[in-house]
């Protein structure tokens, strides 16, 4: 360093240290730091889809349908995206009415590097698109090893359009029907997307098991996972990922990002307890596939209440998911006999559900004062944010069945559903995409 | 000549082959196989599905051996892979009636 930068130097250090009071004064600037964590989260719930979600289900299923099951989910990160930039992003996030946005940001219009809060406008559009990708990824569970490949492509392009970017938009987007921030007549507490990504999801495919119908040869025929190290691997990537997903949703980063990625980390570790401890009690062993979905569960379960619950509450909501996610696929889905194949409904659909209710239970100012003071869950006696996040929840439960089933029956009427019986048997990987995991 | 077939304990392999090398039998082919007699299967469970397994993983050793090498043949494979509980294995005994090296036309016991 030559003697004229030293001299420099005290300058420079009280340019920086100027530069928060300047950001005050001017209002909504990019800030580096926000900036640099929004984007690295961008990446790591990516990483949730692909490979996590993939070798999570692909794991699980036959292998003569291994490939094809990845597919289903990676296929979401090439659609989804381009949906995004065209149109979706806008009908999500663009000033609107409280259902849907409007067309302001069609073709990514007016979104640049200016300033959204203290990350920039393309930060935030390609954080939330992340979402947009794993939530169809997610249905792909429930209608594993029986889906054809082109009536996927249309469900999704449908069911984005009619169920994502509404829900986004009435959670999140500018005067939504459900964002408690923003006005919304029902206004609800999910800082990550309890409804918006897990509860529509779960729901989803709770509708779409039951329309396409069971696999042939389910319950009788062993249906065992082909590779459970793969599902291994995917599960600790979305656990791993959902750091980026319910931390980055903080949208800084901040305190409350720290605290949201407390809690995400507790209630996936007591959810891999709860889980265990049921299995144990019914099934006598506790299994590694229990851990590891118990996990998911728990990672579900927080997702609403991340940015709003203690680290001990995130506990408590961890382990109650474990126990519940276990009755709820273990049980439940044997009594009522539908195939929900890799258990979305069953750790999403419930997981979420009982995220909305738990966050309108445990939200605590003290974690996040989003309501400027006045008390924000049920147990510091806000009684009316418990009301709405449950009302919250049955609307998303009513939306996204109704879409569900009326997409369905359009696909159904157009190139069919489900692949005929010979190719279900001989396996989707040689039948809808000529090729083979293991040659 | 005789063909020997044992279905034996996958762990066991290496005992039976090592046997068989100390009483100089070194030929043999090994397949990865699956079956039962009278051991029962197990009961595995995916989130609460339960599924019997009653195929279980087996390793099945065939050998072709001269008359006369029969018996201690059959002893070395029975005294290697015994352990005395059920699943241990069985080993089939059938007459052969020629062979031939591929190599140079060798027939019958010389071709062994």
């Amino acid at each position: 360093m030559t003697l004229n930068a030293l001299l420099r130097l005290p300058a420079v250090l009280l340019f920086f240290t100027a530069l928060p009071a300047l950001a005050q004064a001017e209002e909504a600037q990019v800030d580096s730091g926000d900036n640099a964590w929004v984007l690295v989260c961008s990446a790591l719930v990516l990483l949730m889809t692909g490979p996590g979600l993939a070798l999570f289900y692909g794991g699980l299923v036959r292998k003569k349908n291994l490939l094809a099951t990845m597919m289903q989910s990676f296929v979401m990160m090439a659609v989804m995206t381009i949906l995004w930039a065209l149109v979706g992003y806008s009908l999500a996030f663009a000033p609107g009415n409280s259902i849907i946005g409007g067309l302001d940001h069609l073709f990514l219009n007016g979104v640049g590097t200016e300033p959204s809060g203290s990350i920039s406008h393309l930060t935030f559009m390609v954080f939330q698109l992340m979402f947009a990708i794993i939530t169809p990824a997610l249905i792909t569970g429930a209608f594993a090893e029986r889906m054809k490949f082109s009536a996927l492509l249309i469900f999704v392009v449908l069911w984005a359009f009619i169920v994502y970017f509404p829900m986004a938009h009435m959670v999140w987007g500018p005067g939504g029907l459900m964002n408690a921030f923003d006005g919304g007549l029902i206004g609800c507490l999910d800082f990550a997307g309890g409804t918006v990504v897990h509860i529509s999801s779960g729901v989803s495919a709770l509708v779409c098991a039951i329309v396409i119908g069971k696999r042939k040869g389910y319950p009788s025929d062993s249906m065992r996972p082909n590779n459970l190290p793969l599902s291994f691997i995917g599960a600790c990537l979305l656990w791993v990922g959902w750091f980026g997903f319910n931390a980055g949703s903080a949208l800084a980063a901040d305190g409350i990002a720290a605290s949201a990625f407390v809690a995400t980390h507790f209630a996936a570790a007591a959810a891999v307890v709860g889980w265990l401890v049921a299995e144990w009690l019914r099934d006598g062993k506790p299994s590694m596939l229990g851990g590891i979905t118990g996990a998911v569960a728990g990672l579900v379960c927080i997702t609403p209440g991340a940015g709003f619950v203690s680290p001990m509450a995130a506990l408590i909501i961890g382990f109650i998911s474990g126990l519940v996610c276990y009755f709820s696929v273990a049980i439940v889905k044997a009594k009522f006999g539908y195939d929900d194949s890799l258990d979305a409904f069953g750790v999403h659909g419930v997981g979420g559900t009982l995220g909305a209710i738990l966050t309108g239970v445990f939200a605590t100012k003290a974690v996040n004062d989003g309501f400027d003071g006045a008390p924000m869950g049920l147990l510091e006696g806000n009684m009316q944010q418990f009301v709405n996040n449950c009302l919250g929840a049955l609307l998303t439960w009513v939306l996204a069945g109704l879409a569900t089933y009326i997409i369905l029956k359009i696909v159904d009427a157009t190139v069919g559903l489900r692949v005929d019986e010979a190719n279900e048997v001989k396996g989707l990987d040689i039948t809808e995409h000529g090729e083979e995991a293991y040659g | 000549m005789k063909r020997i077939e044992a279905i034996i304990q996958p762990y066991k392999t290496d005992d039976v082959r090592e046997a068989l090398k100390e009483i100089g039998v070194d030929g043999m082919t090994i397949y990865d196989v699956r079956g039962h007699g009278r051991q029962k299967g197990h009961k595995e469970v995916y989130r609460g599905q339960e599924y019997e397994v009653d195929l279980l993983p087996k390793t099945k050793i065939e050998l072709i051996i001269a008359d006369d090498r029969v018996e201690e043949t059959v002893n070395a494979i029975v005294e290697s892979a015994s352990t005395g509980k059920i699943g241990d294995g069985k080993v089939f005994i059938y007459p052969i009636e020629d062979a031939v090296r591929i190599r140079n036309k060798e027939r019958g016991e010389a071709a062994l």
